[in-house]
């Protein structure tokens, strides 16, 4: 019954490797003997080993042409080296600001806004004694997750509509001017984050959820006694309990930090909202695949790639010197 | 808990579990809200629908929505081509999955830490969307249904929460059984695991299945041949794009029915929402714990 007991929360969770120091010591043919007798197991992985090489390794090997000038008929190998060519056309391009201002801003609101509601939405349903309630709760914030993007987005539309959308009937109620949130680049930001935040606020409280679950009842228990409150005791055990989790999450959010969401925005798209709505990812899918300029579009695909690795490193570097979780 | 929580109930946990259960309350309605308007606007009075008029409950009661969309060739072969779609990706995805999985997770494969790497390093470093795209021109997937079934039918994070599942349910010493009884390494799988393995094939058989039902970019980038398109390439150019149900396909259109669907064009886009969810819908309350299982495991290795 002391506070010592939180400890063993924080070491499940991290992976551990004792097979690596084992392999090391073997000396090769020993290896190679027990290679064979699992030939099975590697019969197993093949296919899907096979399936990773051409479909996630080959692509990675074509970002060569970042760095060339693709010609279809030559293909990505015979196409002529230009270096960084791409990238500074693309750096200099009058879009370029505009772009990396747009993800930066759509992701950085998403992790101050939707990044923490997930986390207390799931420290508020764990002190909920009634299970129907419960519950109920549960299967309904779940089901948004399932709606596809399209849906989504056609949702989004039929209720923001400024002549028969029932946010702008609302408005209207009270005697406000009807908004044309899609059409206005002003919005754009909030209504993606918004509705990101209505979809997933739910699902992604499952992990935090199921972290608090192994928290020691015995640690609530001293603290009973000792005459803390419900409130404390979420802010001192609870919250510190999944700690471990939210670090393991923040950081791979940060790992597609100016990926996300380009498929919703795609469709949020239209003439009046470009100006706010267009980000790297949907600028890569316009050059490259509508106007077919695919070694300049590889080259800010690549770019918005690395953005995204180092920050994952650096992240995970940070969480490793708090002494805190880290992925690798 | 519920023991502890009644001795010590103090003035200010019962002001917390007011405001808990409050504000717990409005986030149900929140979420609960927007699909209860879908619902009941998709059977209402266009025009009361239009007019705002339709709020708590259906007004005007109406299914020609659905009665039009049940002629709509393009809706209905949409979802044809979506269930294929799902069938294909599904079958494939599985028994990848389940079986490198399996692989990955027995300790005499030598170098699984390396292969381990190898598909983990891709959730977080990929050759992107032109790369691909030019892999699925080269391997002469364009246009067939191939190129949105098998790209995204396997994925790492599915892989890791197969592999999880199989070190922490199947134990060592079943292995070892079974070998001194001279089981194979084929047969105990065939014949032990996969037996054992029903619930992790549910979840994998359900995340791929929803998100082959659910995905549109694929299809939008590689499908030129409007036949095969899937649905939600259907959805997008009537719900977002905005285009009349009947102006989906070229061709010769009947005037009344352009003039029909002009008047009942948003009715339509509320129907359409329900029609197309409804696989998702009628499955989800049966099989949610199914999904949440899935993100448990997933979460066991972060």
């Amino acid at each position: 019954m002391n506070l010592e007991k939180a400890q063993p929360v924080q070491e499940i969770q991290t992976p551990s490797h004792p097979e690596i120091k084992a392999h090391t010591k073997r000396n090769p043919l020993a290896i190679f003997k027990k290679m064979g007798k699992s030939w099975e197991l590697y019969l197993f992985l093949l296919p899907t080993l096979l399936y990773f090489v051409i479909f996630k390794y080959v692509p990675m090997y074509g970002l060569q042409i970042a760095f060339k000038d693709f010609i279809a008929v030559d293909g990505i190998w015979g196409s002529p080296w230009v270096g960084f060519d791409h990238f500074q056309r693309f750096f200099q391009s009058y879009k370029f600001w505009d772009l990396l201002k747009n993800s930066l801003l759509i992701n950085t609101y998403q992790l101050i806004f939707a990044f923490p509601l997930p986390i207390i939405f799931a420290l508020m349903l764990n002190q909920v004694t009634h299970t129907r309630f419960k519950k109920l709760v549960q299967t309904v914030t779940y089901a948004p997750h399932f709606i596809s993007v399209v849906v989504l987005v056609g949702m989004i539309l039929l209720f923001l509509s400024p002549s028969s959308g029932f946010v702008n009937n609302f408005i209207q109620l009270f005697g406000g001017e009807p908004i044309y949130f899609m059409g206005s680049e002003s919005w754009f930001k909030s209504v993606y984050v918004g509705s990101e935040i209505w979809q997933t606020t739910g699902w992604s409280a499952i992990i935090y959820i199921a972290a608090l679950t192994s928290i020691d009842p015995n640690l609530h228990e001293a603290a009973i006694v000792d005459g803390a409150s419900k409130f404390q005791r979420v802010l001192h055990i609870d919250l510190p309990g999944i700690m471990p989790v939210i670090m393991i999450m923040w950081i791979l959010q940060i790992g597609h930090f100016v990926t996300l969401g380009y498929q919703k925005i795609l469709l949020m798209q239209n003439d009046l909202n470009i100006g706010s709505s267009e980000v790297i990812q949907t600028y890569v899918y316009k050059s490259g695949i509508l106007n077919s300029q695919f070694s300049y579009a590889a080259a800010i695909g690549l770019f918005e790639n690395a953005i995204n690795f180092i920050l994952l490193i650096m992240m995970n570097q940070f969480a490793k010197k708090m002494k805190q979780q880290s992925l690798f | 808990m519920t023991n502890l929580a009644r001795v010590a109930r103090t003035k200010n946990d019962k002001l917390f579990d007011f405001f808990n259960y409050g504000i717990l309350t409005i986030i149900l309605l929140i979420v609960l809200y927007p699909l209860y308007l879908i619902i009941i606007s998709s059977i209402s009075d266009p025009l009361a629908v239009t007019a705002g008029k339709v709020v708590f409950w259906p007004k005007g009661f109406t299914l020609k929505g659905y009665e039009i969309l049940l002629e709509n060739k393009d809706v209905w072969r949409g979802y044809r081509n979506s269930l294929l779609y799902v069938v294909l990706s599904v079958a494939i995805g599985v028994s990848l999955t389940i079986s490198a999985g399996y692989a990955l997770s027995r300790k005499e494969l030598v170098g699984r830490n390396f292969f381990m790497f190898a598909i983990v390093f891709t959730m977080f470093f990929s050759g992107g969307l032109i790369p691909s795209y030019l892999l699925i021109q080269q391997l002469h997937m364009m246009n067939t249904i191939w190129a949105v079934v098998i790209p995204s039918a396997v994925s790492a994070y599915n892989l890791i929460v197969t592999r999880t599942f199989f070190q922490t349910s199947i134990p060592d010493e079943l292995l070892e059984a079974a070998k001194i009884d001279g089981c194979s390494t084929t047969r105990f799988f065939f014949s032990i695991v996969l037996p054992l393995s029903m619930p992790i094939i549910a979840v994998m058989a359900l995340f791929t299945a929803v998100g082959e039902w659910n995905s549109y970019f694929p299809a939008l980038i590689y499908l030129q041949d409007q036949a095969l398109y899937p649905l939600q390439l259907i959805l997008r150019s009537i719900l977002v794009a905005s285009r009349d149900a009947a102006q989906v396909t070229d061709g010769a259109i009947d005037p009344d029915v352009i003039a029909e669907q002009q008047q009942y064009k948003e009715l339509i886009k509320y129907s359409l929402i329900i029609v197309s969810s409804i696989p998702v819908l009628i499955l989800y309350p049966f099989l949610q714990r199914y999904f949440v299982k899935g993100v448990m495991i997933g979460s066991i290795k972060g």
